[in-house]
Parts: structure tokens; C-alpha cells; sequence
């Protein structure tokens, strides 16, 4: 086959696939915003993404707080700046590592199951039985896991911020022989709104990027469990590079030129 | 256009690629009547069924319910008729994360918001109908064996009493009693309910028993159609063969000779 036939069919396909993806987000966005409204299944969704996330993105945060701390210090100790550890910790936790951490993991917990638990509904035709039942699968499956994910990342990349300020803390003092205190003044001294108030838009962009990305790969599955699976790893894949070339255009639209 | 008439399809046309499932297919359901379609497999049967509903659009070609063309319908339009419909699907498709009952209430809480006590006690009296104790009803769906499945999904299809009912293989899987059970259920409650009812099928024993009019789809055309006393005498060889499930014959199966 003709080699330039093959980049001109791959483009294609790539610019049908994006055409798609925004299609679907798009009706899943404007159905966000049209009743009726499923209270009761956001509820559930906020507990399956932030209530049961909470314990692997609490040990990562903390563990990520601790590993920093130890870095910075080794890092900054060959300029005799070690005081740096406290801000450097809370700027890199609020700033960057609490939400894109938290958003790889959440992706890799909760696209992956979206696009399981939706798949499996479309291979089983649970989803054309919700259409015959009045009931429009967008407005049902789609729309709570939307509202679920932009609502309930904010609040479980906060809890982990605070998770990973905390491990940092603990290094510092128990470790690294900080004063308690002024290890406390200096990370509050230093930390600035819009260290936190970007990090938690972050995670809010995050938490649209898993529900959606997880939600499409689920309802274009097909052929039964091997697509199944196959939807499940594009979900968790395509949703993890979505965070990473999104984090930086947030962090480009918050902190460019400043 | 004939009001005894409560489904028409003429000229569907329907292509994946270049594969024809759907040849211009004509086909009428006269009202309060039970039409079997009969057919191999990927001959274009539940692609047919989807059309009808409105979950997969034809190409071209108009599908009239109770004399409108349902090609034409806008979201609300579609959603009002959608009503009318219930549908039994050949895996059941029961929601296995609720209840039996909550299942056979589906369509009435979420599609006519109706009370969810109102709707319970529909619920377990629909079951009743099918032979099911009010027990069954706090059973998940996983809980039951293939032969309950079907039943809990003809409950859920007569549960909002609609006018127009499909059954998509509804004794594929079944052992022969249990096959014939269904069978029973399904021509008590289309009686019952006074509805028109579409199915689709393979099992001639089924199709002999549930039908009033019978017609055999074959590559995506409609090849014979008369009243179901007449199968047997229906002059058509293709009919011949496949009722009698014979390998020789005008069908060829493509598959490879040893």
C-alpha cells in the first residue's frame, strides 16, 4: 500500500476519532444542564470517585509529601538553603504532584471501571433495554458521572494536599531534625491562594477529562469481553495523556507571565 | 395506509460498510397481531428490531407506527413513542445492579415517573404474571437461573402495559420445557394486554406457537410472509429448508467443506 495513503488514512481516522470524542462530550455536557436530574446516582458516583479513591490517593499524596521533602533537602542543603524544604513541599504538593498524582490515579481507578461497568452494559444490550425504557443512557449513565467527577475531585485533591503537606511535615521534623513550628510558619507564610486555587481547577478539569474519557471508551465498546477490555486500557490510557497535556494548559492559563 | 396496520417498514435499506443487512425490506404488523420473523443467524433479524425502535437508523426507507413516520420524529416525539414500546432482548439485559423488582419497575419509575411503592407492587404483580413469587423480586439478577432471567424480562416488557411488544429470541438458551414456558407466557400476555407483537426467532417451535402471521427474512430480504398456519404448505423452498432445518437446500452456509 502506498505509504502516503496510510498517513492520510491514520490522520483520518485520528480527526474522526476527535470528532467523535467532542460529539459525545458535547451531549454529555448539554445533558448535564437539562432534566431530569439523577440525584441519587450522583450521590453514588461521588462515593465510587472520591469516598473510595480517598485511601490510594491519600498514600500516594503522602508518600509523594515525604519523598519531596527528602529531595528538596538533599537538593537545596548543597546551597545551605534547606529552609526551602517547607514552601518548595507545599508549592510542588497544592501546585503540581497533589492533583496530577491524584488525577493518574483516579484515572486508573475510575476510568477503568466506567468503562468496564458502561461496556459491559453495552455488550449486554443494558443500555439499548434503558432507550425501550424511556430512559435516555446519556442523561443516565453519562450526565452523574459528569457532575460526580467535577464536583469530587476538588474535594479529594484537598484532602490529599493537605495528605502530602502532612508527609512532608513529618520528614522534616521527625527525620531531618526541623523545628515543629517554624517548619508549620513557613509552609503557611509561604503558601499563596492561587497555589491551591489552581490545583484544585486542575482537578476539577481532571475529574471532566476521567468521567467523560471513561463513559466514551465504555458505550463504543463491542465484541463481548476482549472489547471489554480493550476499552477499559484505552480509557485509563487516553484519560492519563488527556491529564498531562491538560495540566499544561492550565498551569500555562494560571502562571504564564507571572 | 391502512389503520389496521400498527408497524409498517417499506424500502428499509441498512449497510455497515458494504455490507447489506437490510435490503429494502417491506414488512407489515397488522394491529393486535403477532408476527414471528424467521431466520438464520446475521441474516439482519435484530438489526430489523433496532430499526423499529429507533437504536440503529436506516439508510432509507420509512418505518410508520400507527401510520407516522418514525424516520421523521424529533427527541420528544421519539420518547412519546417510545412508550408504546417493550421489548424483551435475547440476554434479558436485566440492570444487575438493582433488584428484580427494581428492574421490572424500571420503565414505570424512571420513564413515567411513577411513586416507587406504586410501582413496587406493579412490579411483583407483573411477576406473578410470570409465574415469579413476590420473593424474587429482592434477588439480584445474577441470582437467577437463564429461565428466571427471561421471565423477570417479560415482566419488565408488559410492566407499563404497552401497546407494541418485540421479542428478540426469547427462547434462545432455554431448555425445551422451560422454552416452551416462556412460550406460553409470552402468547398470555400479548392476549391479556390486546398488543401487537414483533419477535424475532430461529425456534420454529416457538415461532409455530407465539405466531399469527410469520415471515422469513433471508440476506436481508423478506422472502416469504403469510399467516402462521401456512408455513408448512408455504411453496417457498427457502421456507422448506429452514423449517425443516435441513443442511441441503437453496441456503448455503459459508463454511468450509473438509
Amino acid at each position: 500500500m502506498n505509504p502516503l495513503a496510510i498517513i492520510g488514512r491514520v490522520f483520518l481516522d485520528f480527526l474522526s476519532a476527535i470528532g467523535r470524542v467532542s460529539l459525545f462530550t458535547f451531549q454529555g455536557v448539554r445533558h448535564v444542564f437539562t432534566p431530569p436530574f439523577y440525584l441519587p446516582l450522583t450521590i453514588r458516583q461521588m462515593m465510587v470517585i472520591g469516598y473510595y479513591s480517598l485511601p490510594v490517593v491519600g498514600l500516594t499524596a503522602l508518600f509523594t509529601g515525604m519523598v519531596l521533602a527528602l529531595q528538596i533537602y538533599l537538593g537545596s542543603s548543597r546551597f545551605n538553603a534547606e529552609s526551602a524544604v517547607a514552601w518548595i513541599v507545599v508549592l510542588g504538593i497544592t501546585r503540581e504532584l497533589g492533583p496530577v498524582l491524584g488525577g493518574l490515579m483516579v484515572a486508573g481507578r475510575v476510568a477503568s471501571a466506567m468503562a468496564a461497568e458502561i461496556g459491559t452494559m453495552r455488550v449486554t444490550e443494558q443500555i439499548d433495554a434503558l432507550t425501550t425504557l424511556s430512559t435516555n443512557p446519556m442523561k443516565y449513565l453519562v450526565a452523574p458521572r459528569i457532575i460526580a467527577g467535577i464536583v469530587t475531585l476538588p474535594i479529594l485533591i484537598l484532602v490529599a494536599d493537605i495528605i502530602g503537606v502532612m508527609g512532608g511535615y513529618l520528614v522534616s521534623t521527625h527525620k531531618l531534625g526541623f523545628n515543629a513550628a517554624t517548619y508549620i510558619k513557613n509552609t503557611v507564610d509561604f503558601m499563596q491562594t492561587l497555589d491551591v486555587v489552581s490545583g484544585l481547577v486542575k482537578a476539577a478539569v481532571f475529574g471532566f477529562i476521567i468521567a467523560v474519557i471513561g463513559c466514551y471508551h465504555g458505550f463504543n465498546s463491542k465484541g463481548g469481553a476482549q472489547g471489554v477490555g480493550r476499552a477499559t486500557t484505552d480509557a485509563v490510557v487516553s484519560a492519563s495523556i488527556l491529564i498531562l497535556i491538560a495540566n499544561y494548559f492550565v498551569t500555562e492559563l494560571f502562571f504564564s507571565g507571572k | 395506509m391502512s389503520s389496521d396496520l400498527k408497524i409498517a417498514l417499506r424500502g428499509v435499506h441498512k449497510q455497515f460498510g458494504k455490507k447489506v443487512v437490510l435490503d429494502n425490506i417491506d414488512l407489515e404488523v397488522p394491529r393486535g397481531k403477532s408476527l414471528v420473523v424467521i431466520g438464520g443467524s446475521g441474516t439482519g433479524k435484530s438489526v430489523m428490531l433496532k430499526c423499529v425502535l429507533g437504536l440503529i437508523r436506516p439508510d432509507s426507507g420509512e418505518i410508520l407506527i400507527d401510520g407516522q413516520d418514525s424516520m421523521k420524529f424529533n427527541a420528544a416525539q421519539r420518547e412519546e413513542s417510545l412508550r408504546k414500546f417493550g421489548m424483551l432482548f435475547q440476554g434479558s439485559a436485566l440492570f444487575d445492579s438493582l433488584k428484580v423488582w427494581e428492574n421490572v419497575a424500571f420503565g414505570l419509575i424512571q420513564g413515567r415517573s411513577m411513586a416507587r411503592d406504586k410501582a413496587k407492587q406493579i412490579a411483583i404483580e407483573k411477576l406473578g404474571q410470570v409465574g415469579l413469587n413476590p420473593d424474587v423480586g429482592e434477588l439480584s439478577p445474577a441470582e437467577l437461573s437463564g429461565g428466571m432471567q427471561k421471565r423477570v424480562a417479560l415482566a419488565r416488557a408488559i410492566a407499563a402495559e404497552p401497546e407494541i411488544i418485540f421479542f428478540d429470541e426469547p427462547t434462545t438458551g432455554l431448555d425445551p420445557i422451560m422454552a416452551d414456558v416462556i412460550n406460553d407466557l409470552i402468547k398470555s400476555c400479548v392476549q391479556k394486554l390486546g398488543a401487537t407483537a414483533l419477535s424475532i426467532t430461529h425456534d420454529m417451535a416457538s415461532a409455530r406457537k407465539i405466531a399469527d402471521y410469520i415471515a422469513m427474512i433471508y440476506k436481508g430480504k423478506i422472502i416469504w410472509y403469510g399467516p402462521a398456519s401456512q408455513v408448512d404448505n408455504s411453496g417457498n423452498e427457502y421456507v422448506d429448508q429452514f423449517i425443516h432445518g435441513r443442511a441441503d437446500g437453496p441456503i448455503k452456509m459459508d463454511i468450509l467443506k473438509p
